[in-house]
C-alpha cells in the first residue's frame, strides 16, 4: 500500500488550484466609481470615434481626471478616483451631449485588464447587495386578448363583407367570437373562407332543425400562448427601452412565469420616478374639444353630450369629442425641447400610419383647440369572490389644450407643460413606445445602498467566522489529518468563488448563507474519510492501509449523503425565485466543489505527505 | 509513544508535533462507544411525541408569524442616527394617519421595521409619505408584496417541500430499502414540524428564506440518516449472528463520532451565521439551526429505530441468492 497519486493527478489537481485562484481573485479588487456614456441608437465605428474625442475633451475642460477611458463597442467607459468627480462628470457629459447619448453611473470593478481579457472577472452583485430597486410586474394577458379579438373580429367583416356573404350577427363572447347566419350556404361558405384566414382560432359550427346558423371562433391554446408570449416580449422590450432612457447601469428585465415581468434597477433610490416610468400603460390621445355645447353647463346639470366626454382642465370643466384623431402608437419619437416663450415643451415626430389622417382632421378645424389626453392605466386590488383580482382602471387627464395653428405635420410640439420633469416624464413614455397591455407592480423591493453595504459586510463576516470556526475545530480534533482538511476547505471557498465568478453568477445574500452552509457540511467528507481511518486503525489495520480502505469505503457514503442535499437544493433551484435560487446554485455548486476537495484534494495531500514511506502511527487524533 | 524519527522528519513536523500533542488530541469518543440506544427507543418516542404535540398545538393555536413574502402588505426599514422609542414614533405614525401601522425596532436600536397591511399597487409615494412624518429617518428597505404574489409564494413553498421529501424518499428507496426510506420519511416530516413548532412557539417571522432553510435541513439532515443507514447495511452484510436490533444499535454507535462532528462543525458555521448574518437572514440561520439540532437527533433516533420497528431484517440485505434446484 503506496498512497501514490499518479504525477498526471497532481499535476491535474495543482492546475485545477491554480485556475481557481485566477478566476477568484477578480473579487478582491475594489470597485470604482464610473461614467458609461453609449448612444441611444447604434452607431458607426467613426461615430464612436467622434464621441470619445468630444468626450476627452469634455473632461479637459472641466478639469476632471479620470484614471481611465476605455471603449466597449458602443460604450464608453471613464474611471474616477472618488464619487464626487463620477457625479460631477455625469453631470456635465450629459448636459453637453443631450438626448441622443444615455449616461449613466456606474461601478466598475478594477480588475487589471489582462484578467477582463481572459473573463476573470468579479461575481456580479445582486440588489440585496448593492442597493437598488426590484420590481415585479404583472402583465394583464386578458386585456391583451380583448384587445385582439376586437381586432379580429374587424378583419372578419372585412373578409365576409369582401366574400359577399351576409351576416346578421358577429359579436365577441369570453375567449370566442359568435357569428350568426341566415342560412347554411352562408355558414358553410364563411367557415371555409374563415378557417384559412384565421389559424390561431378553432372553428365550430352548430347548425340543424331549427337551430339557428352558427359559427364560433374559439381562441387555441397555441393562438392564446403564442399571443400572450407576444405581448411579454414587447412589454419587455418597452420596458428595456424605458429602462436604458433612465439611465441605468446593467438593469435586468426579464421574464418570470407565464405573464409575470420582473425589473432589477441596480442603483436606483428613486422609486416613485421609477415607478411612473414602469408602472403606468401612459399614452396620449390627440382629441378635439367639442365647441357645440357648453362644458360649465354640463357639468352642472350632468347631462353630458353623447359624442363627448366631460374633463376637467386647469379646473374649468372641458368637453372632448369622442374621436381619437391621433394616438401614442402613431408616435415614432419626442423629445423635450421649449416653445417661443421659453416653457418646457415636447417635440413630437409621427410616423408608422396615422399621420395623413392627422394632417387632414387638424387641417380642417385650423383654430379650433386640441386637447391631449394623458392616459394612464393603473390597478385597483379587489377580492372578487375570494380571488385577489388586479382591476384595471384608466386615469385620463387633459394635459394641454392648444389651438390648432395649421394642418399639422409629421413634426410639432406639444406645449403648456408645467414643469421640465413633466416634459422629460411625457417625452420619455411618447418615445419608449407604448405598451401592449396594462402592466402593474404585484411586488417591489428597495434597498438602500447602505444597507447592501451592510449585508456584504456581515455576509463577508459570517463566511470568515464560519470558516475560521470549522478550520479551528477540524484541526483540534484531527490534528495534522485536520490541518490538511483545513487546506481543503479553504481551497472549497477558493473553488467556489472561482465557479460562481466564471459562470457569472450573481451574489446575494442568500448566496453568501449557501457558501457558509458549504463550509459547514464541505468538512462532512472528510470527518466521515478520517472516522472510517480511525476504525481500521483501531481495528489493527496498518496506517497506509487504513488511509486507503478509508477513502475507499467512505466515498459511496460521501456521494450518497450528498445526493439528497443536491436534490433538495435542486428543487429549491427550480421551484425558487430570485434570491432563493442565488441560495440554491451556491449550494449545489459547494458541494459539487466539496467533493473535489474533500475527497480528491485531501487525498493528493495525504499522499504527498504519508504516501510511500513506512509509518508506524497516523496523527489523525488517536 | 511519539514515534521513530522519520528521515523525512523535518522541523515543520516537529513543531507541528510539539504544539499538537499536548493541545490536539481531543477525542471525545477515544473508543467506539456502546450506548443502547434501540434500548433508550421508548424515552425517545416519548419525546419525539411531545414535541411534536407541542408543535402541532403551538402551529394551531398560533399558527405561524408569516413574513411579508405570503402576507403580502409593505414593509419599510428606516435607521435614524440614535435609539429611538418606539411608542413615540408610533404615536407620530398613528397620528399621521397610518392607523395599521406595525411599529418594531429591527436587530439594532437605530433601526425600526414599519409594516403595513397596504393592498395596493400604487403606493409608490408610501416612502415620502412616512419620511414626511419622521424627517430624521433614512430610509434602508422598501418591499411591497402583492397579495397575488404572497399566495404564489405560499404554494411554490409548500410544493417545494412537497417535492424535495418525494424525490428524496424515491432516492432513498431505489439505493436502500423501502422500509428505510420509510423510516426516513417520518424522520424527515418530524423535522420540519419541530422547525415550524419553534418559529410558532417563540413567534418568530417566517419567511421565504425559512422555507429555504427548512429544505436544505431536509438535504442535509438526511446525511445522517444514510450514513447510519450506510452502515447498517454494511453490518448486516459482516455480521451474520447478529440480531437487527443489536446490529442498528452498533452501527449508530459506530458512527457517533462522526454523526456528532459533522452535526457539531455545520451547527458552528451555522450559528455565525445567525450571529453575523444580520436580521435580514436571521429567520434563515435559525431555522438552519434548529433543523440541524432536531436533524441529528432524528437521525439517530427516528430513522433507525424505525427502521427496525417496521421489521427491518438481515434477509432485506443478502445479496439476492439463486435458487436453483437442480433436482428432478
Amino acid at each position: 500500500m503506496l498512497n501514490k497519486y499518479p504525477l498526471w493527478k497532481n499535476g491535474l489537481l495543482s492546475l485545477l488550484i491554480l485556475v481557481g485562484f485566477l478566476y477568484a481573485t477578480p473579487n478582491l479588487f475594489p470597485e470604482q466609481p464610473a461614467v458609461q456614456i453609449s448612444p441611444v441608437t447604434a452607431v458607426s465605428n467613426t461615430d464612436m470615434i467622434a464621441l470619445n474625442a468630444t468626450v476627452e475633451k469634455l473632461i479637459q475642460a472641466g478639469q476632471l481626471h479620470p484614471i481611465s477611458q476605455e471603449n466597449d463597442k458602443q460604450t464608453i467607459f471613464l474611471r474616477f478616483k472618488d464619487t464626487d468627480v463620477q457625479l460631477k462628470a455625469k453631470d456635465l457629459l450629459s448636459a453637453v451631449l443631450g438626448d441622443n447619448y444615455t449616461v449613466a453611473v456606474n461601478l466598475l470593478s478594477s480588475t487589471p485588464k489582462w484578467m477582463r481579457t481572459i473573463g476573470a472577472l468579479p461575481m456580479k452583485l445582486g440588489l440585496d447587495l448593492r442597493g437598488g430597486v426590484h420590481f415585479g410586474l404583472e402583465v394583464d394577458i386578458n386585456s391583451v386578448i380583448m384587445q385582439h379579438t376586437q381586432g379580429v373580429i374587424k378583419n372578419i367583416s372585412e373578409n365576409l363583407q369582401q366574400a359577399n356573404i351576409f351576416y346578421t350577427a358577429l359579436r365577441p363572447e369570453a375567449k370566442q367570437i359568435h357569428i350568426l347566419f341566415r342560412d347554411a350556404s352562408s355558414l358553410n361558405k364563411a367557415k371555409y373562407l374563415l378557417e384559412r384566414q384565421f389559424s390561431d382560432f378553432s372553428l365550430t359550427m352548430t347548425s340543424g332543425k331549427g337551430q339557428p346558423y352558427q359559427l364560433f371562433l374559439q381562441w387555441t391554446e397555441q393562438g392564446l400562448t403564442r399571443l400572450r408570449q407576444a405581448a411579454i416580449d414587447q412589454t419587455i422590450n418597452t420596458l428595456r427601452n424605458r429602462i436604458n432612457e433612465l439611465g441605468i447601469a446593467e438593469p435586468i428585465v426579464q421574464q418570470q412565469g407565464r405573464n409575470r415581468i420582473i425589473v432589477d434597477l441596480p442603483g436606483v433610490q428613486d422609486i416613485a420616478r421609477a415607478q411612473q416610468i414602469l408602472g403606468g400603460t401612459a399614452t396620449i390621445a390627440f382629441r378635439l374639444v367639442d365647441m357645440r355645447h357648453d362644458a360649465r353647463l354640463a357639468q352642472s346639470s350632468g347631462v353630458i353630450p353623447p359624442d363627448s366626454a366631460l374633463y376637467d382642465y386647469q379646473n374649468q370643466p372641458v368637453l372632448l369629442n369622442k374621436p381619437v384623431i391621433l394616438t401614442g402608437n402613431s408616435i415614432t419619437d419626442a423629445s423635450t425641447s421649449f416653445d417661443e416663450s421659453g416653457r418646457p415643451a415636447v417635440s413630437i415626430r409621427l410616423g408608422g400610419g396615422g399621420e395623413s389622417a392627422f394632417h387632414r382632421i387638424t387641417g380642417a378645424n385650423v383654430g379650433k383647440p386640441l386637447a391631449i389626453v394623458y392616459v394612464e392605466t393603473k390597478a385597483v386590488t379587489k377580492m372578487v369572490a375570494g380571488k385577489v383580482m388586479y382591476i384595471p382602471h384608466t386615469v385620463e387627464h387633459v394635459i394641454s389644450i392648444a389651438t390648432i395653428q395649421m394642418a399639422l405635420p409629421p413634426n410639432f410640439q406639444v406645449t403648456g407643460l408645467s414643469s421640465t420633469q413633466e416634459a422629460l416624464n411625457l417625452s420619455l413614455l411618447l418615445r419608449a413606445g407604448a405598451l401592449p397591455a396594462p402592466i402593474y407592480v404585484v411586488e417591489q423591493r428597495t434597498i438602500g445602498p447602505q444597507l447592501g453595504a451592510e449585508n456584504i459586510h456581515k455576509g463577508f463576516i459570517s463566511i470568515v467566522v464560519g470558516l475560521i470556526l470549522a478550520v479551528v475545530f477540524m484541526a483540534f480534533y484531527y490534528g495534522i489529518f485536520g490541518l490538511i482538511a483545513d487546506i481543503a476547505l479553504a481551497m472549497n471557498v477558493v473553488l467556489l468563488v472561482a465557479l460562481l465568478s466564471l459562470l457569472g453568477m450573481t451574489l446575494t445574500l442568500p448566496g453568501m448563507a449557501g457558501i457558509v452552509l458549504t463550509v459547514g457540511m464541505a468538512v462532512d467528507a472528510n470527518v466521515l474519510i478520517f472516522e472510517r481511518i480511525r476504525e481500521e486503525l483501531r481495528n489493527g489495520v496498518p496506517p497506509q492501509a487504513s488511509i486507503h480502505a478509508g477513502y475507499e469505503r467512505a466515498l459511496a457514503t460521501i456521494i450518497d449523503a450528498n445526493v439528497t442535499t443536491l436534490i433538495a437544493a435542486l428543487v429549491l433551484f427550480g421551484i425558487g425565485t430570485g434570491a432563493i435560487k442565488g441560495f440554491a446554485v451556491t449550494l449545489t455548486l459547494g458541494l459539487l466543489t466539496s467533493l473535489l476537495t474533500g475527497v480528491m484534494l485531501t487525498r493528493a495531500l495525504v499522499n504527498v505527505w504519508y504516501g510511500g514511506r513506512s509509518l508506524k502511527r497516523l496523527p489523525i487524533g488517536i | 509513544m511519539c514515534g521513530m524519527v522519520d528521515v523525512r522528519l523535518n522541523v515543520y513536523r516537529l513543531v507541528f508535533k510539539s504544539v499538537f500533542r499536548r493541545v490536539i488530541i481531543v477525542e471525545f469518543f477515544k473508543r467506539q462507544t456502546h450506548i443502547n440506544f434501540l434500548g433508550l427507543q421508548r424515552w425517545a418516542v416519548a419525546l419525539s411525541l411531545l414535541l411534536l404535540l407541542i408543535s402541532l398545538g403551538s402551529l394551531l393555536m398560533n399558527g405561524l408569524h408569516w413574513g411579508l413574502d405570503f402576507t403580502g402588505g409593505s414593509q419599510l426599514q428606516i435607521s435614524f442616527n440614535q435609539a429611538v422609542e418606539l411608542p413615540a414614533l408610533r404615536q407620530e405614525l398613528q397620528q399621521a394617519g397610518f392607523k395599521d401601522a406595525l411599529v418594531q425596532s429591527y436587530g439594532t436600536s437605530h433601526d425600526v421595521l414599519i409594516s403595513l397591511a397596504t393592498k395596493e399597487a400604487s403606493q409608490h409615494n408610501l416612502a415620502a409619505q412616512i419620511l414626511k412624518v419622521l424627517p430624521n429617518a433614512h430610509l434602508k428597505q422598501l418591499e411591497f408584496i402583492g397579495p397575488q404574489v404572497g399566495h404564489e409564494l405560499a404554494t411554490q413553498g409548500a410544493l417545494a417541500i412537497f417535492i424535495a421529501l418525494l424525490g428524496i424518499m424515491i432516492y432513498i428507496a431505489l439505493r436502500f430499502e423501502y422500509r428505510f426510506a420509510l423510516g426516513a420519511a417520518v424522520a424527515l416530516i418530524h423535522d420540519p414540524v419541530l422547525i415550524l413548532g419553534v418559529f410558532s412557539l417563540f413567534h418568530i417571522e417566517f419567511n421565504l428564506t425559512a422555507v429555504a432553510a427548512i429544505l436544505a435541513v431536509i438535504g442535509y439532515s438526511l446525511n445522517d440518516t444514510i450514513v447510519i443507514f450506510d452502515r447498517i447495511r454494511e453490518n448486516f452484510r459482516k455480521l451474520r449472528k447478529k440480531s437487527a436490533v443489536e446490529v442498528v444499535n452498533l452501527s449508530i454507535n459506530q458512527t457517533l463520532s462522526r454523526t456528532i462532528m459533522t452535526s457539531a462543525t455545520t451547527l458552528v458555521v451555522v450559528l455565525s451565521l445567525c450571529i453575523f448574518g444580520g436580521a435580514m437572514i436571521h429567520s434563515f440561520a435559525l431555522a438552519l439551526v434548529i433543523g440541524i439540532v432536531v436533524g441529528t437527533y432524528s437521525s439517530i433516533y427516528v430513522a433507525g429505530a424505525l427502521a427496525v420497528a417496521v421489521g427491518l431484517d438481515r434477509r432485506h440485505f443478502l445479496p439476492a441468492v439463486k435458487e436453483v434446484d437442480s433436482r428432478p
